[in-house]
Protein backbone atom coordinates (compact mmCIF):
# COMPACT_ATOMS: atom_id res chain seq x y z
CA UNK A 1 0.00 0.00 0.00
CA UNK A 2 0.77 3.73 -0.80
CA UNK A 3 -0.25 6.64 1.24
CA UNK A 4 -0.83 9.77 -0.67
CA UNK A 5 -2.21 13.17 0.35
CA UNK A 6 -3.02 16.53 -1.49
CA UNK A 7 -3.15 19.69 -0.73
CA UNK A 8 -4.41 23.27 -1.73
CA UNK A 9 -5.65 23.53 -5.25
CA UNK A 10 -4.53 19.24 -5.76
CA UNK A 11 -7.06 18.72 -3.48
CA UNK A 12 -9.88 20.28 -4.82
CA UNK A 13 -9.17 19.08 -8.11
CA UNK A 14 -8.90 14.97 -7.44
CA UNK A 15 -11.65 15.66 -4.23
CA UNK A 16 -10.18 14.07 -1.84
CA UNK A 17 -7.48 15.16 1.00
CA UNK A 18 -5.57 11.91 0.47
CA UNK A 19 -6.49 7.88 -0.35
CA UNK A 20 -4.48 4.74 0.65
CA UNK A 21 -3.81 2.40 -2.50
CA UNK A 22 -1.92 -0.55 -3.51
CA UNK A 23 0.94 -0.16 -4.78
CA UNK A 24 1.32 -1.58 -8.80
CA UNK A 25 4.23 -3.56 -9.81
CA UNK A 26 6.82 -1.67 -11.65
CA UNK A 27 6.13 1.70 -9.86
CA UNK A 28 9.37 2.55 -8.39
CA UNK A 29 9.53 6.05 -8.76
CA UNK A 30 7.15 9.52 -8.15
CA UNK A 31 7.16 9.87 -11.73
CA UNK A 32 5.93 6.96 -12.57
CA UNK A 33 3.64 7.11 -9.70
CA UNK A 34 1.94 10.39 -10.50
CA UNK A 35 1.44 8.60 -14.30
CA UNK A 36 -0.29 6.14 -12.71
CA UNK A 37 -2.28 8.12 -10.61
CA UNK A 38 -3.18 10.73 -13.49
CA UNK A 39 -5.30 7.63 -15.29
CA UNK A 40 -7.17 7.31 -12.27
CA UNK A 41 -9.98 9.81 -12.72
CA UNK A 42 -10.52 12.74 -14.95
CA UNK A 43 -9.69 14.80 -11.61
CA UNK A 44 -6.44 12.58 -10.89
CA UNK A 45 -5.54 13.81 -14.50
CA UNK A 46 -6.57 17.86 -14.25
CA UNK A 47 -4.33 17.78 -11.05
CA UNK A 48 -1.52 16.24 -12.70
CA UNK A 49 -1.67 17.68 -16.23
CA UNK A 50 0.96 20.12 -15.91
CA UNK A 51 3.68 18.22 -14.04
CA UNK A 52 5.84 21.64 -14.18
CA UNK A 53 3.22 22.94 -11.15
CA UNK A 54 3.53 20.06 -8.93
CA UNK A 55 5.63 19.27 -5.69
CA UNK A 56 6.05 15.97 -4.06
CA UNK A 57 7.47 15.35 -0.90
CA UNK A 58 7.87 11.32 0.17
CA UNK A 59 8.11 10.47 3.61
CA UNK A 60 7.53 13.95 4.87
CA UNK A 61 11.04 15.23 2.42
CA UNK A 62 10.93 16.92 -0.57
CA UNK A 63 11.51 14.92 -3.08
CA UNK A 64 12.54 15.55 -6.85
CA UNK A 65 10.20 13.26 -9.56
CA UNK A 66 13.30 10.86 -10.08
CA UNK A 67 13.12 9.96 -5.97
CA UNK A 68 12.35 6.12 -5.59
CA UNK A 69 8.88 5.57 -4.18
CA UNK A 70 8.11 2.10 -2.26
CA UNK A 71 5.14 0.65 -0.38
CA UNK A 72 4.80 2.02 2.74
CA UNK A 73 5.84 5.46 1.73
CA UNK A 74 3.68 8.53 2.13
CA UNK A 75 3.70 10.56 -0.65
CA UNK A 76 2.40 14.07 -0.55
CA UNK A 77 1.77 15.68 -3.80
CA UNK A 78 0.71 19.85 -4.14
CA UNK A 79 1.56 22.87 -6.05
CA UNK A 80 4.51 24.84 -5.32
CA UNK A 81 4.38 26.13 -1.76
CA UNK A 82 3.47 29.68 -1.24
CA UNK A 83 3.81 30.37 2.81
CA UNK A 84 5.80 33.05 4.64
CA UNK B 1 18.00 26.84 20.03
CA UNK B 2 15.20 28.21 17.51
CA UNK B 3 11.91 27.54 18.73
CA UNK B 4 9.28 26.92 15.95
CA UNK B 5 5.66 26.75 16.43
CA UNK B 6 2.18 26.55 13.75
CA UNK B 7 -0.68 27.47 15.31
CA UNK B 8 -4.44 28.45 14.08
CA UNK B 9 -4.13 31.13 16.83
CA UNK B 10 -3.28 35.40 16.97
CA UNK B 11 0.05 35.17 17.01
CA UNK B 12 1.33 37.52 19.99
CA UNK B 13 5.24 39.11 19.07
CA UNK B 14 5.63 40.13 22.27
CA UNK B 15 4.71 36.90 23.99
CA UNK B 16 6.63 35.18 20.97
CA UNK B 17 9.88 37.63 21.61
CA UNK B 18 10.13 37.42 25.36
CA UNK B 19 11.94 34.71 25.76
CA UNK B 20 14.77 36.02 23.27
CA UNK B 21 16.16 38.08 26.10
CA UNK B 22 15.05 36.82 29.22
CA UNK B 23 17.53 36.84 32.16
CA UNK B 24 20.25 37.48 29.86
CA UNK B 25 22.81 40.03 29.61
CA UNK B 26 24.65 38.54 25.93
CA UNK B 27 22.44 39.41 24.20
CA UNK B 28 22.98 42.90 21.46
CA UNK B 29 20.64 42.99 18.74
CA UNK B 30 17.02 41.08 18.45
CA UNK B 31 15.26 41.68 14.84
CA UNK B 32 12.06 40.81 14.38
CA UNK B 33 9.95 40.44 11.52
CA UNK B 34 6.35 40.29 11.26
CA UNK B 35 4.24 39.76 7.96
CA UNK B 36 0.75 40.69 7.75
CA UNK B 37 -2.57 39.98 5.65
CA UNK B 38 -2.69 43.21 3.26
CA UNK B 39 -6.11 43.64 1.72
CA UNK B 40 -4.79 44.00 -1.66
CA UNK B 41 -7.45 44.33 -4.51
CA UNK B 42 -10.21 43.84 -2.27
CA UNK B 43 -8.76 40.57 -0.30
CA UNK B 44 -11.44 40.27 2.30
CA UNK B 45 -9.60 36.84 3.63
CA UNK B 46 -6.76 33.97 3.57
CA UNK B 47 -6.95 31.13 4.47
CA UNK B 48 -3.32 29.22 5.12
CA UNK B 49 -3.15 25.60 4.56
CA UNK B 50 -0.22 23.42 5.91
CA UNK B 51 0.76 19.69 5.88
CA UNK B 52 0.95 19.06 9.44
CA UNK B 53 2.77 16.05 9.45
CA UNK B 54 5.96 17.85 7.45
CA UNK B 55 5.51 21.67 8.63
CA UNK B 56 7.49 21.32 12.03
CA UNK B 57 9.76 19.63 10.60
CA UNK B 58 10.56 21.60 7.79
CA UNK B 59 10.54 24.66 10.12
CA UNK B 60 12.87 22.93 12.28
CA UNK B 61 15.34 22.16 9.33
CA UNK B 62 15.43 25.40 7.90
CA UNK B 63 16.14 26.94 11.54
CA UNK B 64 18.79 24.70 11.98
CA UNK B 65 19.97 26.06 9.01
CA UNK B 66 19.93 29.78 10.26
CA UNK B 67 21.87 28.58 13.41
CA UNK B 68 24.36 26.64 11.86
CA UNK B 69 25.21 29.92 9.51
CA UNK B 70 25.03 32.87 12.24
CA UNK B 71 26.21 32.90 15.77
CA UNK B 72 22.75 33.23 17.18
CA UNK B 73 21.83 33.11 20.90
CA UNK B 74 17.97 32.47 19.79
CA UNK B 75 15.42 32.86 17.84
CA UNK B 76 11.57 32.07 17.04
CA UNK B 77 9.77 31.24 13.83
CA UNK B 78 5.97 31.09 14.55
CA UNK B 79 3.69 30.58 11.55
CA UNK B 80 -0.26 31.21 11.61
CA UNK B 81 -2.55 28.85 9.88
CA UNK B 82 -6.40 28.60 8.94
CA UNK B 83 -8.26 31.09 7.94
CA UNK B 84 -7.27 34.77 9.00
CA UNK B 85 -8.48 39.12 7.72
CA UNK B 86 -6.39 41.89 6.32
CA UNK B 87 -4.84 43.26 9.65
CA UNK B 88 -3.69 40.22 10.72
CA UNK B 89 -0.20 38.16 11.84
CA UNK B 90 0.77 35.64 9.19
CA UNK B 91 4.54 34.81 10.39
CA UNK B 92 6.91 35.73 12.80
CA UNK B 93 9.98 35.54 12.53
CA UNK B 94 12.46 37.18 15.78
CA UNK B 95 16.50 35.88 16.19
CA UNK B 96 18.98 37.32 18.47
CA UNK B 97 22.77 37.34 18.47
CA UNK B 98 25.26 39.56 19.81
CA UNK B 99 25.44 41.51 16.78
CA UNK B 100 23.33 43.08 14.39
CA UNK B 101 24.44 41.91 11.49
CA UNK B 102 24.05 38.42 12.09
CA UNK B 103 20.42 39.09 13.39
CA UNK B 104 19.42 40.84 10.73
CA UNK B 105 20.87 38.51 7.65
CA UNK B 106 19.42 35.63 9.56
CA UNK B 107 16.06 36.83 9.88
CA UNK B 108 15.95 37.80 6.01
CA UNK B 109 17.32 34.30 5.22
CA UNK B 110 14.56 32.37 7.60
CA UNK B 111 11.73 34.53 5.61
CA UNK B 112 13.17 33.72 2.50
CA UNK B 113 13.47 30.16 2.87
CA UNK B 114 10.04 29.93 4.70
CA UNK B 115 8.23 31.35 1.46
CA UNK B 116 10.14 28.51 -0.39
CA UNK B 117 10.86 25.35 1.50
CA UNK B 118 7.99 25.08 4.26
CA UNK B 119 4.32 23.39 2.86
CA UNK B 120 2.10 26.25 3.50
CA UNK B 121 -0.41 27.48 0.56
CA UNK B 122 -1.92 30.78 0.33
CA UNK B 123 -5.88 30.60 -0.66
CA UNK B 124 -7.48 34.53 -0.55
CA UNK B 125 -10.63 35.34 -0.42
CA UNK B 126 -12.48 37.97 -2.39
CA UNK B 127 -15.75 38.68 -3.53
CA UNK B 128 -15.82 37.08 -6.66
CA UNK B 129 -14.97 33.92 -4.95
CA UNK B 130 -11.54 31.71 -3.48
CA UNK B 131 -8.23 31.57 -5.12
CA UNK B 132 -4.44 29.67 -4.79
CA UNK B 133 -2.04 32.12 -4.69
CA UNK B 134 0.74 31.08 -7.10
CA UNK B 135 4.50 31.39 -6.74
CA UNK B 136 6.72 33.96 -7.24
CA UNK B 137 9.83 33.78 -9.21
CA UNK B 138 11.02 36.54 -6.81
CA UNK B 139 10.93 34.37 -4.13
CA UNK B 140 12.48 31.44 -5.31
CA UNK B 141 15.55 33.89 -6.40
CA UNK B 142 15.51 35.56 -3.14
CA UNK B 143 16.13 32.44 -1.50
CA UNK B 144 18.62 31.27 -4.14
CA UNK B 145 21.02 33.65 -2.85
CA UNK B 146 21.56 31.68 0.47
CA UNK B 147 22.60 28.93 -1.27
CA UNK B 148 26.27 27.27 -0.64
CA UNK B 149 29.02 27.25 -2.98
CA UNK B 150 27.97 23.38 -3.71
CA UNK B 151 24.44 24.77 -4.79
CA UNK B 152 23.44 22.79 -2.40
CA UNK B 153 20.12 23.55 -1.20
CA UNK B 154 17.27 22.33 1.92
CA UNK B 155 15.72 20.18 -0.69
CA UNK B 156 18.69 18.00 -0.23
CA UNK B 157 18.88 17.55 3.46
CA UNK B 158 17.47 15.51 6.03
CA UNK B 159 15.32 17.47 8.60
CA UNK B 160 17.21 18.21 11.48
CA UNK B 161 15.17 15.85 14.03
Amino acid sequence: MIELLYFAWVRERIGVDGEILPLPQGIATVSSLLDWLAGRSAGHAAALADRNAIRVAVDQVFAGFDAAVAAGAEVAIFPPVTGG
Amino acid sequence: MIAVAVQSTPIDAAVAVAPLTAERSDVGAVVTFTGFVRDDNGLTALTLEHYPAMTECALATIAAQAAARWPLSGGVIVHRVGRMVPGEAIVLVAVASSHRSAAFQAAEFLMDWLKTKAPFWKAEERAGGVTWVAAKASDDTAADRWNDRRGESVFELRPAV
